[in-house]
């Protein structure tokens, strides 16, 4: 029988011709990556005895979750990384303006290809299995340990396979599709399973489309989730590397653990959401009534690529934010940010009333640059809406795609944009 | 780590997240007992506290979810906690539980059975759970798994494996 992309990777990186699902193999570590947490990463790796890291050329560290620091705590946390980052000769090093967030930065720098095994001190590392590699999030002890060894046990994962056909009615986005994925499949659906997804509503995708759904399938519990290797990748990433790019695939009787099929057209008549306070919890915007907004957030490793900050400008392109409501767009990259300066992008939406945040995570984890006060209500693009996630216990999150949230903006409560670009509606006023 | 853990349950159900657990902002610390100060305040002031006077918790499936953040697994050894048994946990959850030396069991009839409260006895190295005269078993972890939760971690377990090799 023939292996899945996850099977493949697994399999060669740890030196067998096959592997099977629940197996547990030991396989070397193409590219280890970090982002400030590499400070936990590099107390727990001197703690274990050693001087020097396995090869300084396989790690990555990219400051993005506090940057620039808002604390003495974190500064001194950004100094001792630095210092690590000199003393061990780490080439592949984005300091606070110089990067962006790592799943952002990785891939603009072509430090990603098919076939490579991934690991990053963060869950959302999934994301580079648009990359056709095998990707996934690990803890900071862990990483400590493949920066001793270049190594690491995994159990081999069965893979789902899910197969999207159809063309997106206007507005409708990647966003949406894997919203209602997680809606059908649950928080738990994909545990420990790869994903892979395919078909040719898939393939008709850009890469930044196709990371927000391998980033998001972290939040069913996949291990690692993929999008194919195919010409629009190569296009992708042959400017970026002069490394050979090789061309992985599944083999056609390769073994799933099930398969799912899904028409756009037919399945997702209309934006999704995810409601408070899990991103399982996704509805149909049609069925939530009218819910009122106080913040409006653009950005993160889901939703902050030049795309996203493309439809947001073309929904408020000559209006202006409500009144009772603020939109803060964070540009995933410094990359990004240029480029969708250079664009208009950003005088569009700052016109509109926009606050434009550095690269990096934002308010996403709750810890800088836009936290919720008790009780108020945000529709953000990012990628969860836990309890308190974005600051007060008492505030709520709704996660939906970068052109709902740039609509709701406007109006002030959640809203379609058709409802905004077409046909205009007043204002929702406090009271 | 010691091979019988016996206590008393707090139960949670489905999908308990690490930003529940531990909250971002906490991130900075690495400690035990400061993380443990915080853990688990999202449900409310005062409920880690209520949690120091239990001994293991039990969960429903997923526990564990989101966030890759170690410091989960930290925080709740923070607050004096022995063991977490689940019918399922994330995945990163469950290597971060392994790599930080805190015990952890997924058995689902168990979860089923138990009640907030109840006493519990886990035997670790026979692979069994006993509550209320019954005996649940549980599939153990690979061998090399295991002994990286046996030495108390993975730091352990990578400064004895250097120590080997000279």
């Amino acid at each position: 029988m023939g292996m899945t992309l996850a099977e493949k990777i697994l399999a060669r990186a740890s030196g067998r011709d096959r592997v099977t699902p629940d197996e547990v193999v030991v396989a070397r570590v193409d590219l280890a990556m970090s982002h400030e947490n590499a400070d936990l990463v590099r107390k727990s790796f001197l703690e274990i005895g050693l001087n020097q890291v396995w090869d300084p050329t396989r790690i990555a560290i990219i400051f993005d979750h506090r940057v620039p620091a808002e604390s003495e705590k974190t500064a001194t946390t950004h100094k001792a990384v630095r210092e690590f980052v000199a003393a061990q000769g780490i080439p592949n090093f984005y300091d606070v303006g110089r990067g962006g967030i790592c799943h952002q930065v990785l891939p603009e720098n072509g430090h990603v290809r098919p076939g490579m095994l991934v690991v990053g001190t963060d869950s959302h590392t999934t994301t580079h299995g648009a990359f056709g590699a095998f990707s996934t999030g690990i803890g900071a002890t862990e990483m400590a340990g493949v920066w001793t060894e270049g190594a690491l046990w995994f159990k081999v994962p069965s893979t789902i396979r899910i197969e999207v056909k159809g063309s997106f009615h206007q507005w409708i986005t990647a966003k949406d599709l894997i919203l209602y994925i997680i809606g059908m499949l649950g928080a738990a659906g994909a545990d420990y399973r790869a994903v892979e997804f395919d078909g040719p509503a898939i393939r008709a995708m850009s890469i930044a489309s196709r990371m927000v759904l391998t980033n998001l399938a972290m939040e069913m519990g996949a291990k690692v989730a993929f999008t194919p290797v195919d010409e629009v990748l190569l296009d992708y990433l042959r400017p970026l590397t002069p490394q050979k790019i090789h061309r992985i695939a599944p083999d056609p009787d390769a073994h799933y653990e099930r398969t799912i099929h899904i028409d756009v057209a037919r399945d997702l008549p209309e934006p999704q959401i995810a409601c408070p306070h899990s991103v399982d919890n996704v509805r149909p915007l049609s069925a939530l009534g009218e819910v009122p907004i106080d913040q409006a957030v653009l950005g993160s490793c889901t939703n902050g690529r030049l795309e996203d900050l493309e439809v947001a400008a073309r929904v408020v392109a000559g209006r202006v934010v409500c009144d009772r409501a603020r939109l803060l767009v964070i540009p995933a990259s410094q990359r990004v940010y240029l480029e969708a300066l250079r664009l208009g992008y950003l005088e569009t939406l700052v016109a509109a009333g926009a606050i434009i945040n550095p690269p990096g995570c934002g308010p996403c984890v709750g810890l800088h640059q836009g936290i919720l006060a008790a009780r108020e209500t945000c529709v953000s693009s990012t990628n969860r809406n836990f309890l308190g996630r974005m600051g007060s216990k008492d505030s709520r999150v709704y996660l939906a795609s970068p052109a709902v949230v740039a609509a709701s903006a406007i109006a002030g409560r959640l809203a379609h944009p058709a409802s905004i670009v077409h046909e205009e509606e007043p204002c929702l006023t406090e009271g | 780590m010691e091979a019988v853990i016996q206590g008393r349950v707090y139960k949670f159900g489905d999908n308990i997240n690490s930003d529940v657990i531990i909250p971002g902002r906490y991130l900075i610390y690495i400690d035990k007992e400061r993380l443990g100060q915080h853990a688990f305040e999202m449900l409310g002031e005062g409920f880690g506290n209520t949690l120091r006077s239990f001994d293991i918790l039990v969960a429903g499936r997923n526990f564990g979810c989101g966030s890759a953040r170690e410091q989960a697994a930290t925080a709740i050894q923070g607050l004096g906690i022995r063991a977490v048994v689940a019918a399922s946990f994330a995945r990163t959850f469950y290597r971060n539980a392994i790599n930080d030396g805190l015990p952890i069991v997924e058995c689902p009839a168990l979860v089923a059975a138990v009640a907030e409260g109840d006493s519990i006895r886990i035997d670790l190295a026979a692979g069994k759970i006993g509550h209320a005269g019954k005996e649940y078993p549980f599939p153990q972890m690979p061998d090399s798994v295991r002994k990286i939760l046996e030495l108390g971690g993975l730091g352990e377990y990578l400064r004895g494996k250097l120590a080997e090799r000279g």
